[in-house]
């Protein structure tokens, strides 16, 4: 028997006012591996993220977070554990500490006082807790927002388009940095790239979509050949 | 009834109708001067201008007439008629804040609970007097204030969640419940809501005599009574104002929300 894989869809899509966003999407994502999404844009791949963290809702099939439907969970315990960086870092006016702590801050909730350091220096963003997020670059606003979301210790990591807005010298920086931080926190991570090397560099499986729909999905070095 | 009727109809036979109906033909006079001065300087408004002023004088008696009849009325009649001018003002509130999810039943809530909470304590607390007389006209100021605050409440707030969608979003994603994620934009509206009000508040009596203070005057009142009661309208004005619109605020900030926590899309049209 294979061990319940961390993260599963089924038949997962989403239909809104008649538009589709996304049809029929079954994969399954085992502990400790990436997966990453690739495909033209508009293919659908953030609407499979938004998905995947329940920012929108399924309508049709469904997502088992660790064999159970996710839709039992209380939604703010499902987003926790499994975290969403979203296309747009969408941070809020204010320092680099407020919107890497954004998520107990809002929830009203202490602040792990050692895990928020640990985080900033693997992210290379110590020292920088009082800097106002205005003057930070876009792999610097990227970074917080990688730490905003894994202050929240998630069990699944999701990333869109992580490096996509970055010029290459911060492109490169921001995906070593998650090379490692996915070696060392041995996470289960769903990333979408428009990058097929990127893809190859990072991930164990790829999905490619293509007009809301699988394309192919397998191990990277069999379908990114 | 027939008296009713007799009384409605005694407003008619008032002879001070003959003195106001001399007075209109002064101020028609000097509107028509206006009127054909717009004509001589060429300007094309004579015949928009002269339809406005007939308008606004059949409008404005027939709104007179209304309130005759209402001022015959029984006392818990009042109650009917500041409840229909809610349901009324809930119509209008909601064009503005249309888009919104669930608006006609936050906007009538939040309407009659902040202008009838007011209504009612001021009532109580002997400041409006409980007749039809009274109730109406004050009530109906208030109202129709709590209206306007509520629609530029709903107005803000719908623009707010519009163009802080992806920050919402993100916030929504950590895990964070949606009335904290909400709370700043929910604050905006408000205080954006109450900007004009407070403005008011603070040129009472040297940038304007406002309407209530001016008509007490006119009718003989002490002028201070009439400045301490123009300021009691105020600010009862502003409380019912704000307990409106931090009552819509507060109710719309659930209903933008679907059971699963997420954002709801709220259709913002090209004219905001
Ligand atoms: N809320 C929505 N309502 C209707 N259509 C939507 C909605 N959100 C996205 N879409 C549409 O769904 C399609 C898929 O969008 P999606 O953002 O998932 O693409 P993507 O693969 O992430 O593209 P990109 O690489 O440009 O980010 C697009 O055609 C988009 O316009
Ligand atoms: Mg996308």
């Amino acid at each position: 028997m294979t061990p319940t894989p961390k993260l599963e869809t089924r038949n997962l899509g989403r239909v809104v006012d008649g538009d589709r966003l996304l049809e029929d999407v079954s994969v399954s994502i085992p502990e400790s591996t990436v997966l990453v999404v690739v495909g033209p844009s508009g293919a659908g791949k953030s609407s499979f993220l938004r998905l995947l963290n329940r920012l929108d809702e399924p309508t049709e099939g469904t997502v088992l977070l660790e064999g159970e439907d996710y839709r039992n969970l209380p939604p703010r315990d499902l987003r926790k554990r499994v975290g969403l960086v979203p296309q747009d870092p969408a941070l809020v006016p204010g320092t680099v500490f407020e919107n890497v702590a954004r998520g107990p801050l809002l929830r009203d909730e202490s602040i792990d006082e050692t895990h928020l350091p640990e985080l900033l220096e693997r992210l290379g963003l110590t020292g920088y807790e009082d800097r106002d997020v205005e003057e930070l670059s876009g792999g610097e606003k990227q970074r917080v927002a990688i730490a905003r979301t894994l202050l929240n210790d998630p069990d699944v990591l999701l990333l869109d388009e992580p490096t996509s807005h970055l010029d290459s010298k911060a492109e490169e920086r921001v995906e070593a940095l998650l090379v490692d931080l996915i070696r060392e926190l041995d996470l289960t991570v769903v990333m979408v790239t428009h990058d097929e090397d990127q893809a190859r560099r990072i991930g164990d499986h790829v999905l490619i979509l293509r007009d809301d729909r699988v394309d192919r999905v397998g191990p990277v070095e069999e379908v990114l050949a | 009834m027939d008296t009713v009727l007799e009384e409605f109809l005694e407003q008619f036979t008032d002879p001070v109708l003959l003195t106001g109906l001399a007075q209109v033909a002064v101020a028609a006079v000097l509107a028509a001067l206006v009127v054909g001065l717009s004509h001589l300087r060429g300007l094309t408004l004579e015949r928009e201008l002269a339809v406005a002023l007939v308008r606004g004088l059949v409008q404005i008696v027939a709104m007179g007439s209304i309130v005759g009849v209402l001022l015959t009325v029984d006392f818990v009649w009042s109650g009917v008629i500041l409840l229909g001018m809610m349901i009324g003002a809930t119509w209008i509130s909601k064009n503005r804040g249309e888009g919104l999810p669930g608006v006609v039943r936050v906007s009538f809530v939040a309407i009659v609970f902040g202008s009838g909470l007011v209504i009612v304590t001021m009532t109580l607390a002997g400041a409006i007097e409980a007749t039809v007389r009274n109730l109406v006209p004050v009530g109906s100021m208030i109202i129709a204030n709590a209206m306007q605050i509520n629609s530029l409440a709903l107005d803000r707030f719908k623009s707010e969640i519009a163009s802080n969608r992806a920050e919402i979003e993100a916030g929504l994603a950590l895990g964070a419940p949606p009335t904290a994620v909400i709370s700043r934009h929910v604050e905006t509206g408000v205080q954006a809501s109450l900007i004009p009000v407070i403005d008011s508040l603070k040129s009472l009596g040297w940038v304007w005599i406002p309407g209530i203070m001016a008509g007490m005057i006119l009718a003989g009142e002490n002028p201070i009574y009439a400045a301490l009661y123009q300021f009691v309208i105020m600010a009862m004005i502003f409380a019912a104002g704000g307990l409106t619109s931090m009552t819509s605020s507060l109710l719309i900030g659930k209903y933008v929300f679907t059971d699963a926590e997420q954002l709801r899309d709220v259709e913002t049209d090209s004219s905001s």
